[in-house]
Formats: structure tokens, sequence, C-alpha cells
């Protein structure tokens, strides 16, 4: 499902998805476990939340920003 | 009179070649073919939206959905209409048909992506696409293609053999008979040599001849 609206905000599967990083860094595969949700998903919302600066990704791996963190709270 | 819409010629993919990819526009976001590796997927394309065949064949895949899964298999549709179409479809099959569709469906609107796949074929239509299932392996080869005409819709239990099939063959290294099932005996994959054929009779395979053994698994 989409994860950002077009005014750049993250869409209810968007927070899910944020809130399912507020213990750190996990990589799409971890996130589907977690979450139960298809891993096709899980990276395609990323990417959208990478985009649009709520998610940083190194090593294949997604932390929250600090815009993310705020918002994940 | 009217000019008749020109559709490029494209050449159809070829079985075990990587899977063209591509970014589209579903009814689930954006999404890349990368985006399912690791999975098993079942690409598939249909002619056109609140239309009666591509209707029951809808009801059909989500039907077999969680068996699908239980195959780590997606499904991903495909047709050349708009995404706000998709929508209005699958909410009315929902409302009228009481049957979600739980699978993304691709707006391939520009047919970037039925281009791709050979999907279009002018003699059946030059606006839709035909009805193709492409099985699209974890590495994201293409593994299996079927084409069907506008008039003929799918059928699912072979889908699910087909996927059994491939699965089965790559687990086991073994081939699969005419109208094999799960549980049935497989193919031996037969001798390379003279040696190995000499060989193989002793081999303690159920055989009809040396080229023709078969194993229970």
């Amino acid at each position: 499902m989409p994860c950002v609206s077009s005014d750049g905000k993250p869409t209810t599967s968007g927070m899910a998805l944020l809130k399912s990083l507020k213990d750190g860094a996990l990589s799409p595969k971890d996130i589907s476990s977690k979450t139960g949700q298809p891993l096709f998903r899980i990276r395609s919302g990323l990417r959208e939340l990478k985009n649009a600066g709520y998610v940083e990704e190194t090593d294949s791996k997604y932390r929250l920003s600090e815009n993310g963190k705020t918002l994940a709270k | 009179m009217a000019e008749e819409p020109q559709i490029e010629e494209v050449g159809l993919p070829v079985l075990g070649q990587k899977a063209p990819d591509f970014e589209a526009v579903t009814t689930q976001g954006t999404l890349r073919l990368s985006d399912f590796e690791g999975n098993w997927l079942v690409l598939f394309s249909h002619p056109a939206d609140f239309t009666p065949v591509c209707t029951t064949e809808f009801i059909a895949f989500s039907k077999i959905y969680e068996e699908l899964k239980k195959r780590n298999t997606e499904l991903l549709g495909l047709s050349v209409d708009s995404v706000s179409s998709h929508i209005a479809w699958i909410r009315n099959v929902e409302k009228k048909m009481r049957v979600k569709i739980p699978f993304p469906i691709i707006a391939d609107l520009n047919k970037e992506v039925a281009k791709k796949y050979g999907m279009i074929h002018p003699e059946q239509s030059k606006i839709e696409t035909v009805r193709c299932v492409f099985v699209i392996d974890p590495e994201s080869k293409i593994r299996a293609m079927i084409y069907y005409p506008l008039t003929t819709g799918r059928n699912m239990k072979e889908i699910l053999r087909l996927i059994d099939a491939l699965q089965t063959t790559d687990k086991h290294k073994v081939a699969t008979p005419a109208n094999w099932k799960p549980g049935d005996p497989v193919v031996v994959p037969p001798p390379a040599t003279a040696e190995q054929a000499e060989e193989r009779l002793k081999e303690g395979y159920k055989c009809k001849d040396w080229y023709l053994c078969m194993k229970k698994l």
C-alpha cells in the first residue's frame, strides 16, 4: 500500500512501517516477519519512506531518520 | 476513416531469461519487479476491467491466493486500464461477488510492461493484453509462460500444479511426467552416457527402459 500520501505525510500503512522500526534498524525481511506483511510491500513502502526522508538505509538495513523518530513516538 | 492504433512489434520473453524489470503503478502503490525477489511470482495479464471472463478469473485467482502463499508465491495482475478503473472494479467485485482481491494490479496505461512481456497480440486485440501467465522464480528468472486467448479463462489448478512441478524440480533435481501432481512418481533425469544407461537399470528405479525411469520422492 502507498506509504506516503501526496502531501508528503506517511499514510496509515506508512506509520505502521515506521513504528516497526522503533526498536532499531531492520532488514526488509525482518520487518516482513515482524509485521506479517508481504516482502514486496515492505520493500516498496521503505523506498517511499526513504525518498520522503523518514527512514535511512545502511547496508540493506533501515532505521528511522530524525523526522521518522518524531512521528513514530 | 480513423487510423488503427499502431502497436510496436516486440519479441516474446524466453524461458530461463531474467524477467524484464519494471517500475509500475499498482493498486498497492508503486512496485518494481525486484520487490518480489526471494519469492516466486505469478505475473498475469487480463484484457480489461469490468469484463465477464476477467471477473471470473479474478475471483478464481483470489481463491487460490492462500494456496499460492503456502508456496512462497505472490500474485501480480496487469491490464492497460487506469488505477482508478482497477480500484472501482475490485470494489465492485467485493461488493457484488463478496470476494476481496488481495493482490496488486498494475495499471499499465502506457503499455510499458505489456510490451516488455509480449502481452499484446494484435491478431487478438490491438488495445488489450491477452491472458498471459508468467511464473518467475525467486532469482527473477522466467520459468514458465502460458498464453490464452481473450475468450478462454485460465485454469487455476494448472497454475498451482505448474508451480508445484517447478518447485519439485528445483528441490529434487527431477522432471515431472504428464499430468503429474504432488505425491505422484517423478522422472529420473535420463542417463548421459552408454555406461550410465547400462547402470540405470540396476539402480533400483521403476524403469520401462533405460531412458524412462521413475521414482517416488
